[in-house]
C-alpha cells in the first residue's frame, strides 16, 4: 500500500521536464553544469525510474541540494557519487559499475554481436562452399559410360 | 444483470476457444474439411462473445454502475465521458479484457479475410490463436474477473487516477495492444507452419500483411505513449528506458527484423527457419512484456497493481506458450528445406545485417532491463540499469543500421554490387556531409557528435528518396516515362520509401531535441519577460479555475518573437479532491520545427517541502521552467510516417491476390521488388 | 551439431523462466540498507518540542538493542503502524526511539498527542539531513540497532504484525543474547 502511494505520488508530482527549482541553481555555471550532469546519473529512490534531476519528489530535491553542496565544498564527481552510494547503496547509480558481476551486462551486447556475426559468417560460408563430390567407383564409371552410349544412339 | 451477461459471455468465449483450439487441429491432421471449417465459425463466435463481454463492461462504466468493483475502483460520476470509456482499460482487469478482445479480433480477421489461405493452414493458425485465447480467457475468468460485484455498492467511485484522465490515454493502450497482441497472428502462423512442416514463399506472403498491420499499430502505440509521457508525465523527456517502455520496444525491434526477414523468405525462399524463430520471439517478447507489467517483478511507474499470484499464472502461460513453441521449433525447424543461397553483399545480405543489428539491439535492451533481476536472484547484489547504459550500448548498434538502410534497397538480390549501389547514393552522401559541415560551422567542433547524428538522418531520408528516383530512372529516361513509372509503382515500394524516410525524420528529431534544447529556470512575477532562444515569454500572472473534477491554478504566458505574437501558453497545476493529489499540466505550443514548453510551480509550496537553505524571497511569484525544444515534434512525426509506410505497404493489392512472384537476380544492380 | 543450435532458444528461455520464477518471490522496491552491519552515522538531533522526551544522538544507540522508527505526521501508513509501536513499547521491553522526519515540530507533537508516544526519545530532523545520513527515502522506516551501535536490519514501510512476529522480534531476541 505504501508503495502504491509512493508510486502515485511520484507520478502525480512529476513534471514533464527537469525538476530543478530556481533557488537550487548554483551561481557558478560550471559547477551548476557538473551538478546537473551528476544529478542525471543518480536515481531517485522514491520515484525509482527517474533521476533526481527529473524527479519532483522531496527526497530528490534534498539530494539535488546535497550534490550541489558537496560540489561547492570541493568534492570531485567520484567523491559525490561515493557519498551517496555509502548511504543509499549502489542502485542509486543509474550507470551500473563495471565489475566482474556486471561484465555480462556491459560486454554482453558486444559479445552477442560478435558471436552472432561470426556464426552468421560461418553459416554463409558453409552454404556457399560447393560439395566435394566423391569420385566414381570403376563399376559406376562403366554404368555411366553404358548409359551415355545408350543415349547417344 | 448486464455485468452478469458480460461475465457469462467471457466464460462462453473461453468454451468456444477451447473448441477452436482442438477440433481444427484434428481436422487438419485428418484433412477433414468440416472440422477444419469449424475454426472459422469458432473464431467469429469467440470474437462475438468477447466483444459482448467488453461491451457490458463498457456499459457498466458509462452508466456508472458502482456495484461492479472494477467500476467503483476506477471511475467516478464526475469524470468526463471520454474517461469513463477509457477507464475501462485503465486498470488491470479491464485492460486484460481489451487484450483478449484484440486477440479474438485478429482471429476473426484471419477467419473472415483469410480466404485465399489453404484450409489446413488456416485451421491450424486459428487453432493456435485460440490456444492463446484459452490461456488468457482462463486468466481473466479465474483470477482477474472484471465483473466482480460489491455488496453494498458504494455511492460513488474512487475516481480514475487523474494522470490517466487525458486524451492520450484513450488511444495509447488500444494502439499498443493492436500491435502487441497483433503479433499473436504471426506467432500462430509460425507455429502452424512448424506443425505442417512446411515454410515456403507462399507462407511468407500470407504472413506479411498481418505482420505489417501489427508493426504499424505498435509503432503508433509506442509513439503515442512517448508523446503522452512528454506532455503529461515527468519522464525526463520522451523516452526513459523504463522497463515497461522497453517491454513494448523489444517486440517492436524484433517485429521490424521479422518484416525484413519475411521479405527474404518470400522473394528468395531463404532465411526460413530464422523467420519462424523471429515470429515466435516477437510474440514471446509481447508475452514477457505482459508478464513484467503485471507481476511486480520489476518496478515501474507505469506498472499496474502488482500481484505475484497473477504473475505466477502468467508465468505458467509463458512457459507453456513460449517453451512449447520453442520446443516445437527445436524439433521441426531442422527438417525445413534449406533455401536459396546468396552472396554476403546482396539485398539478402543487407537484410541479414539488418536482422543481426536489430536482434542484438533487442537482446541488449532485454539484458539491460532484466539484469537487475538476474543479478539479484544470483547474488543478491542490487544494481540499477538506467539510461546511461542503454545510450552507451543501443545507440552504437543503430548507427551501422541507419547507414545500411540507405544502401540495402539499392543492392540486387543474390549478388549485389556495393560500389555501384553506393555511388548512386552520392546525392544523399553529399547532402549529409553538407549538413554535418553546416552544424559544426554554426555550433563549433564540440557539436560534432550531434552533427554526425543529423548527417545520418539526412543520409537515411535522402537514401529513401534516391531509391525512389532510381526506380523511376529519373533523368535517365524521358520525364514522362519517369512519371508513368512513378504512378505505376507498387504500393509496397511506396511503403518502403515512406517508412525509411520516416526513420530519418525520427533520427533528426531525436538528435536535435537532445542536443540543442534551451532551458530557462527562474522565478517570475506578473509582468516579467523571459527570453528563450529568441522567443519572449511574458508572464501575465495566474488565476484559479475549476474543472469537472479538479481545482486548478492556471498561469498565462504570452509568447512573441521579434514583437510578433506567436502563442499563448497556459501551464497549470491541478488539484483533484477525490484522490487528494496534484498534477502539473505543461503548456506546449508546437511550431512543428520546435516546441515551446512551459511549466509553472509554486515556489512557496516547494520551499515548504524541501526546507531550502538557500535564500528565497518570501513574496516570490511563480517558479517557471521554460523550454525551446528544437525538432522535437519530428520524433513522433517520424514514427507516424513510418507507420504510414507500413499501412501503405499493407494495401498493396498483391497481398489480396494470388501467389508471390519470386525475385529474379538481375545482372545490373537495379532494385527489384 | 545443428540440432543443438536449434535447442539454444529453448535453453535460453528455460533459464529466463527460472529467473522470473525466482523474481516473483522478491520485491524489487524493498531496497536493503546500504548501512547494513555498519555503525550508525554520527548525529545529534534536538528534542521534539512538546513531546516531553529528550532528543536523540548516536551515543543513545549504544549499549543495548534499540529500534529507531522514522515517522512524520503527514505520513498515512505511519498512523496505521502506530498502535503496533505503542504495543511494542509496552510489551517487548525494547527501547524504541523516534525520528520525526521533514515535519514541523508542532505537527509531529500533535500526531503524538493524538496517537500516543511510544518513544523513549525523539530526534527532530526537520530538514531531513540526518535521514539522508541513514539512507532514509520514505516514511515509515524502522531500523534495528544492536548493542555496539551497528544497524542490523531496516524495515521499509509500516510494520505489520506478521513482520513483527516473523522478523523483528526474533532478530531482537537473537541480538539480545
Amino acid at each position: 500500500m505504501t508503495r502504491l502511494l509512493a508510486i502515485l505520488m511520484c507520478v502525480l508530482l512529476a513534471s514533464p521536464v527537469q525538476a530543478v527549482l530556481p533557488h537550487e541553481v548554483l551561481p557558478d555555471p560550471a559547477q551548476e553544469a557538473r551538478a546537473r550532469a551528476l544529478s542525471r546519473e543518480i536515481r531517485c529512490q522514491v520515484c525509482l525510474n527517474q533521476s533526481i534531476d527529473d524527479s519532483n519528489a522531496p527526497l530528490a530535491a534534498d539530494l539535488r541540494r546535497i550534490v550541489r553542496e558537496r560540489i561547492v565544498a570541493g568534492d570531485s564527481d567520484q567523491a559525490v557519487s561515493d557519498f551517496l552510494v555509502r548511504r543509499y547503496g549502489e542502485n542509486v547509480l543509474m550507470r551500473p559499475p563495471v565489475r566482474p558481476d556486471t561484465w555480462a551486462l556491459w560486454f554482453g551486447p558486444l559479445a552477442i554481436l560478435v558471436t552472432a556475426g561470426i556464426g552468421l559468417l560461418m553459416f554463409l560460408r558453409r552454404r556457399r562452399a560447393p560439395s566435394v563430390s566423391t569420385p566414381l567407383a570403376a563399376e559406376e564409371e562403366r554404368r555411366l559410360a553404358e548409359l551415355l552410349e545408350r543415349k547417344r544412339s | 444483470m448486464i455485468p452478469e451477461i458480460g461475465h457469462y459471455a467471457l466464460v462462453l468465449a473461453l468454451s468456444v476457444a477451447l473448441v477452436q483450439a482442438s477440433v481444427p487441429l484434428i481436422g487438419a491432421a485428418r484433412e477433414n474439411a468440416p472440422l477444419m471449417e469449424m475454426a472459422r465459425t469458432a473464431a467469429l463466435a469467440q470474437f462475438g462473445f468477447v466483444a459482448l463481454g467488453f461491451g457490458c463492461l463498457t456499459h457498466a462504466y458509462i452508466v456508472g454502475d458502482f456495484s461492479v468493483r472494477n467500476v467503483a475502483e476506477n471511475s467516478n460520476s464526475a469524470i468526463p465521458f471520454l474517461y469513463k470509456v477509457s477507464g475501462v482499460w485503465g486498470n488491470h482487469e479491464g485492460s486484460m479484457v481489451l487484450w483478449v478482445l484484440i486477440l479474438a479480433l485478429f482471429g476473426a480477421a484471419v477467419a473472415a479475410f483469410g480466404r485465399n489461405l489453404p484450409p489446413a493452414l488456416r485451421a491450424r493458425v486459428l487453432a493456435v490463436q485460440a490456444m492463446t485465447g484459452v490461456a488468457f480467457l482462463a486468466f481473466i475468468v479465474f483470477t482477474s474477473n472484471p465483473f466482480e460485484r460489491l455488496d453494498p455498492p458504494p455511492l460513488d467511485g474512487r475516481d480514475l487516477n487523474p494522470l490517466l484522465q487525458d486524451p492520450g490515454l484513450a488511444f495509447h493502450p488500444p494502439f499498443l495492444y493492436l500491435g502487441y497482441v497483433g503479433l499473436s497472428t504471426t506467432f500462430s502462423f509460425a507455429v502452424a507452419a512448424l506443425i505442417e512442416g512446411r515454410v515456403d514463399p507462399a507462407w511468407a506472403r500470407w504472413v506479411r500483411p498481418w505482420t505489417l498491420g501489427a508493426w504499424a499499430a505498435l509503432t503508433l502505440g509506442i509513439a503515442l505513449g512517448s508523446w503522452w509521457a512528454y506532455y503529461e508525465l515527468g519522464w525526463g523527456g520522451w523516452w526513459f528506458w523504463d522497463p515497461v517502455e522497453n517491454a513494448s520496444f523489444m517486440p517492436w525491434l524484433v517485429a521490424t527484423a521479422l518484416l525484413h526477414s519475411a521479405i527474404v523468405s518470400e522473394k528468395r525462399d531463404a532465411l526460413k527457419s530464422w523467420t519462424i524463430l523471429l515470429a515466435i520471439l516477437a510474440f514471446a517478447l509481447s508475452l514477457i512484456g505482459t508478464f513484467l507489467v503485471r507481476s511486480g517483478v520489476l518496478t515501474s511507474v507505469h506498472a499496474f497493481a502488482v500481484d505475484p499470484a497473477r504473475g505466477l499464472f502468467i508465468l505458467i502461460i509463458l512457459i507453456v506458450a513460449i517453451g512449447g513453441s520453442l520446443a516445437l521449433y527445436a524439433w521441426r525447424a531442422p527438417t525445413l528445406r534449406p533455401g536459396g543461397v546468396f552472396a554476403p553483399v546482396s539485398r539478402e545480405g543487407a537484410m541479414v545485417l539488418n536482422n543481426l543489428l536489430l536482434a542484438t539491439a533487442a537482446a541488449t535492451v532485454f539484458l539491460g532491463t532484466l539484469y537487475p533481476l538476474f543479478l539479484d536472484a544470483v547474488s543478491g547484489a542490487k544494481v540499477s540499469v538506467g539510461p546511461p547504459f542503454f545510450n552507451a550500448t543501443f545507440v552504437p548498434l543503430m548507427v551501422p543500421l541507419a547507414i545500411a538502410v540507405a544502401a540495402g534497397p539499392l543492392l540486387a538480390w543474390k549478388r549485389g554490387d556495393l560500389i555501384a549501389a553506393t555511388s548512386r547514393l552520392w546525392v544523399a552522401l553529399a547532402a549529409s556531409l553538407v549538413a554535418l559541415a553546416a552544424i559544426v560551422f554554426v555550433y563549433g567542433i564540440g557539436a560534432v557528435l550531434s552533427a554526425f547524428g543529423i548527417a545520418l538522418a539526412v543520409w537515411v531520408s535522402g537514401g529513401a528518396l534516391v531509391e525512389l528516383t532510381e526506380r523511376i530512372r529519373l533523368f535517365r529516361v524521358p520525364l514522362g516515362d519517369s512519371w508513368l513509372r512513378l504512378t505505376g509503382l507498387p504500393r509496397s515500394a511506396w511503403g518502403m520509401a515512406i517508412a525509411h524516410f520516416g526513420l530519418g525524420v525520427f533520427i533528426a528529431g531525436a538528435v536535435a531535441s537532445s542536443s540543442w534544447q534551451t532551458e530557462k529556470v527562474q522565478i517570475v512575477q506578473s509582468g516579467d519577460t523571459v527570453d528563450v532562444a529568441g522567443y519572449s515569454f511574458l508572464f501575465k500572472g495566474a488565476v484559479e479555475e475549476r474543472g469537472p473534477n479538479y481545482v486548478a491554478r492556471r498561469g498565462t504566458f504570452e509568447v512573441t518573437k521579434n514583437g510578433r505574437p506567436v502563442a499563448t501558453l497556459h501551464p497549470a497545476k491541478r488539484f483533484f479532491p477525490v484522490q487528494r493529489t496534484t498534477t502539473t499540466e505543461a503548456a506546449i505550443h508546437t511550431l512543428w520545427i520546435a516546441d515551446l514548453y512551459a511549466v509553472i510551480g509554486d515556489p512557496q509550496e516547494s520551499q515548504q517541502m524541501t526546507g531550502a537553505p538557500f535564500p528565497t524571497d518570501p513574496n516570490a511569484g511563480w517558479a517557471a521552467r521554460l523550454y525551446y525544444n528544437p525538432l522535437i515534434p519530428w520524433i513522433w512525426l517520424g514514427a507516424v510516417i513510418m507507420a504510414l509506410g507500413g499501412v501503405v505497404s499493407l494495401t498493396d493489392r498483391r497481398h489480396r491476390v494470388g501467389a508471390p512472384v519470386p525475385a529474379r537476380p538481375t545482372a545490373a544492380a537495379s532494385p527489384a521488388e | 551439431m545443428r540440432r543443438l543450435l536449434y535447442l539454444l532458444p529453448l535453453a535460453a528461455f528455460a533459464a529466463i523462466a527460472i529467473w522470473f520464477a525466482v523474481g516473483l518471490t522478491r520485491d524489487p522496491s524493498k531496497l536493503p540498507s546500504a548501512l547494513l552491519d555498519r555503525p550508525v552515522p554520527d548525529f545529534t538531533l534536538p528534542a521534539l518540542a512538546g513531546s516531553g522526551v529528550a532528543g536523540l544522538s548516536a551515543d543513545d544507540l549504544r549499549g543495548k538493542v534499540t529500534l529507531v522508527n522514522v515517522f512524520a505526521s503527514w505520513c498515512v501508513p505511519c498512523r496505521v503502524e502506530h498502535p503496533l509501536l505503542m504495543r511494542m513499547a509496552r510489551e517487548s521491553g525494547v527501547t524504541l526511539y523516534g525520528m520525526s522526519y521533514k515535519d514541523k515540530a508542532e505537527d509531529s507533537a500533535r500526531f503524538l498527542r493524538e496517537l500516543g508516544n511510544p518513544y523513549a526519545a525523539i530526534g527532530h530532523d526537520e530538514n531531513g539531513r540526518v535521514g539522508i545520513e541513514w539512507g532514509v527515502y520514505g516514511v515509515p522506516e524502522t531500523f534495528v540497532v544492536d548493542r555496539t551501535g551497528r544497524i542490523r536490519h531496516k524495515h521499509v514501510g509500516p510494520i505489520s504484525p506478521k513482520d513483527l512476529q516473523e522478523t523483528i522480534l526474533p532478530l531482537i531476541a537473537e541480538l539480545g543474547r
